[in-house]
């Protein structure tokens, strides 16, 4: 029996085994034109055959092969994304087709008070957990990269806070921090630390502390577990030879781990600005944005307006805000791991 | 053996795959609406879990058999949490597809206007045959020509508190006045016992609490025209020093961050002696009389009463929760909807939902007030009445749109809840000032 056959030459060996009954090993385009011709004969004559003529021009099959993935960008991410422009660009409400207004709704957004504070928020929020994750991420991998007893079970229930639904567990945050019945305040409480309760929620820039330290907690297994894959692609024979050579812990982390690790860090760090940087669940479900707006993100605040108060046009105006500053930093980090590819 | 190649299997799937995706998507997005789904006779009905879960299953187990019977439709219940309701609402208009009837809470049908059919005629048939709807329905369901949304119920809100804690630091009747019940609080703060209130960002408790406060001191939103703003003005700077203060002498200071629930639970768990909420405390605390118990192992029931919230210098006032059904414009089943409500609202049908709430809810309509209910449970008594006094926001002009807007962007909750942080009451003020003149200069 013969099977069809490709071209790529890695496959050549086991491709050679199976065609044992086969006369050329070498089989190649020879081989191929051959296949073909026999997966023609094999099919009925008629429009079939002319499709398959069709595909069988390299452009129109990649065409094809990539016809799926295109539609469904295309139904779920660009016309979304264009629709959402459209929508800045209107004065739309629920119900309401809006007329166009040019960039008005983005002017009433940048004179709003509370759609400053979002975006501070936001960049504070994103720059602060992203490197206590990656600094935290890159420092459990570290110890997880160590052979011990029960490895793979710490590596399991580490990626737990990222496995469970975040809803879910945000929802155990916030008994945590509950103002009333916070076990926090109980546990500090006990040990003497406190005398009289911390309102987690409820002073601004606590409340602010507390849905950064649930974002890291949520967010480190995701750098631990990427970067560990990333260190087990570091051949230890480089560390051995540096130590052999008199370099001490922090010199081989310095000069042979992080060099190696970094295009693996650009790229998780890249998925997580984006992913924290339209974080919503988080603090929708801890704060609602409060108090008083303190602790809105560009998505909760797009949300309150546009869902809430039915202003689409301008809760589009101002999720689209996002647009900028994250085209910004994944084009600086989509350049950089270029160029540490190309090196 | 016959032959399936990896190109051809891909080919057919592939063809396949891509004819489904774009033949199916593409009809719908042409069409320029979901799918439709149950756009037969049957009466799709959205509204959000009852916080007396007797009356949801009062209406699934009875009251819609018997309307199905009544008016040969079929009526599908669905409901929902609280806070996902608003989402859906928009998620429905936008698409132009989803429940005939959806339910609205306080003013946001408003923000739906130019949605929603008009129901002016079913309106009018219901509310002067029961002695007419309540000011704040009307103020609510009414867009100043027209019948917007049909009223459901009013949800007082009364001030729950603990009997004994109040008698214990002297105060043997409720307080009449904010001044008074800040001298009592005081001494209920300091017996540890606050009072608890939440300036969070929550749907009910928070506006239902900070309008009506700002309201009794004089304060509004706009003047009576419903475009000038009138918030920067002696009397709400007033009551924004007052509450500072307030906050920080007599309530629980936690409160910044509580959601709807929170003070329940606070008030149930006896940490906080006074809260004003809907009465589902009280009717938690008799549901479950053997899980609430006070200090001195009485069950809490017997130590609960309710009251108005105190006169400011500028009166009385209040800001009650109330329910509205919207007929949705898009739906196709118009006439059977409002067939149901009518039905729903007929006296002998509408009673036994009504007793099923046990007085959390109040009719939409004054002759409820005598209905018989009432002398179930004295401590519910003051509830009978309550719907009588209130506002809704917006005031002094009408609720409109623009007023749902500055109710759902927290201005009001969040002018009080930057001082109570520090802020000075000037400038918390001129905050809101600039904030809703944004909204109402549009």
């Amino acid at each position: 029996m013969r099977i069809a056959t490709t071209r790529a030459p890695r496959l050549r060996l086991g491709r050679a085994l199976l065609n044992q009954g086969a006369k050329s090993e070498e089989p190649d385009m020879a081989s191929a034109t051959t296949t073909t011709t026999m997966m023609r004969s094999a099919m009925p004559a008629g429009r079939v055959h002319q499709k398959a003529g069709l595909l069988e021009d390299e452009r129109w099959f990649a065409a094809a092969l990539l016809l799926p993935t295109a539609v469904l960008l295309g139904l779920f991410i660009a016309y979304p994304f264009f629709q959402g422009i459209w929508l800045a660009l209107t004065d739309t409400r629920v119900g309401v087709p809006g007329n166009f207004v040019g960039l008005k709704n983005f002017e009433k957004v940048w004179n709003d008070s509370i759609f400053r504070t979002a975006v501070w928020n936001t960049c504070w929020y994103t720059f602060i957990t992203t490197i206590v994750k990656l600094v935290l991420g890159l420092w459990l991998a570290q110890l997880l990269n160590r052979h011990f007893k029960g490895k793979a079970w710490v590596r399991a229930f580490i990626l737990l806070p990222f496995i469970i639904p975040t809803v879910l567990s945000t929802f155990a945050w916030k008994w945590m921090f509950d103002p009333t019945f916070s076990v926090l305040n109980w546990l500090f409480w006990q040990m003497g630390f406190i005398t009289k309760r911390i309102n987690w929620l409820g002073e601004p820039d606590l409340a602010f502390f507390s849905i950064i330290v649930v974002n890291i907690w949520r967010g480190v297994p995701f750098y631990a577990i990427s970067l560990l894959a990333g260190l087990q692609t570091i051949s230890p024979e480089l560390q051995e030879a540096a130590a052999i050579d008199g370099a001490n812990a922090w010199q081989r982390f310095l000069h042979i781990t992080w060099p190696l690790l970094l295009p693996v860090t650009m790229v998780v760090t890249l998925f997580s600005v984006i992913q924290t940087f339209a974080d919503f669940q988080l603090v929708y479900v801890l704060t609602g944005g409060g108090p008083a707006n303190a602790t809105h993100l560009f998505a909760t605040y797009a949300y309150q307006i546009g869902v809430g108060t039915g202003l689409l046009s301008e809760g589009a105006a101002i999720s689209l805000a996002i647009f900028p500053v994250l085209f910004i930093v994944v084009l600086l980090q989509l350049l950089y791991i270029r160029r540490v590819e190309t090196r | 053996m016959a032959r399936v190649s990896r190109r051809s299997l891909l080919k057919v799937t592939g063809t396949t795959a891509a004819a489904a995706t774009t033949g199916g998507l593409a009809g719908i997005l042409a069409s320029g609406r979901a799918p439709a789904y149950a756009q037969t006779s049957t009466v799709h009905w959205l509204k959000w879990n009852d916080f007396v879960p007797a009356a949801d299953e009062h209406l699934r187990k009875k009251a819609i058999p018997e309307a199905e019977k009544a008016l040969g439709i079929k009526i599908t219940l669905e409901t929902i949490n609280a806070n996902d309701l608003q989402a859906r609402t928009t998620a429905a208009i936008q698409s132009k597809s989803g429940a005939d009837l959806i339910m609205a809470f306080n003013s946001n049908c408003q923000l739906y206007a130019e949605s929603l059919a008009d129901v002016t005629a079913l309106c009018e048939a219901v509310g002067p045959s029961q002695g007419g709807y309540y000011d704040t329905m009307k103020g609510n369901c009414h867009d100043g020509k027209n019948w917007i949304s049909v009223p459901y119920c009013v949800i007082p809100g009364l001030i729950a508190y603990r009997k004994s804690w109040f008698n214990a630091v002297g105060a043997t009747t409720f307080p009449a006045t904010w001044e008074e019940y800040r001298a009592v609080g005081m001494k209920l703060k300091a017996a540890g016992h606050p009072l608890g209130q939440t300036l969070g960002h929550t749907f009910g408790d928070a506006p239902g609490f900070a309008y009506p406060f700002m309201w009794s001191f004089g304060g509004k939103e706009v003047e009576a025209d419903g475009k000038t703003v009138a918030i920067n003005s002696k009397e709400t700077i007033e009551s924004v020093k007052f509450m500072a203060g307030f906050w920080k002498d007599a309530h629980d200071e936690g409160g910044l961050a509580w959601d709807d629930s929170s003070n329940n639970r606070a008030f149930l768990s006896g940490t906080i002696a006074a809260t004003l909420n809907g009465a589902s405390i009280y009717i938690e605390s008799v549901r479950r009389a053997a899980q609430y118990m006070t200090e001195d192992g009485k069950e809490m029931r017997t130590d609960i009463a309710h009251a108005p919230m105190p006169r400011g210098p500028g009166g009385a006032s209040a800001f009650h929760g109330s329910q509205s059904t919207m007929v949705m414009g898009y739906s196709k089943n118009q006439k059977a909807a409002v067939d149901f409500l009518r039905w729903f609202h007929t006296p002998a049908n509408f009673e036994p939902w009504f007793t099923s709430q046990k007085g959390f809810a109040s009719g939409p309509t004054k002759v409820w007030e005598t209905n018989k209910m009432w002398d179930e449970d004295p401590v519910m008594k003051p509830f009978r009445t309550a719907a009588s006094v209130g506002r809704v926001p917006g005031y002094a002009g009408r609720p409109n749109q623009k007023a749902a807007e500055a109710l759902t962007k927290y201005i009001v909750v969040d002018m009080y809840a930057k001082a109570v942080q520090g802020m000075a009451a000037e400038a918390s003020v001129s905050w809101a000032e600039g904030e809703l003149k944004k909204i109402y200069s549009v």
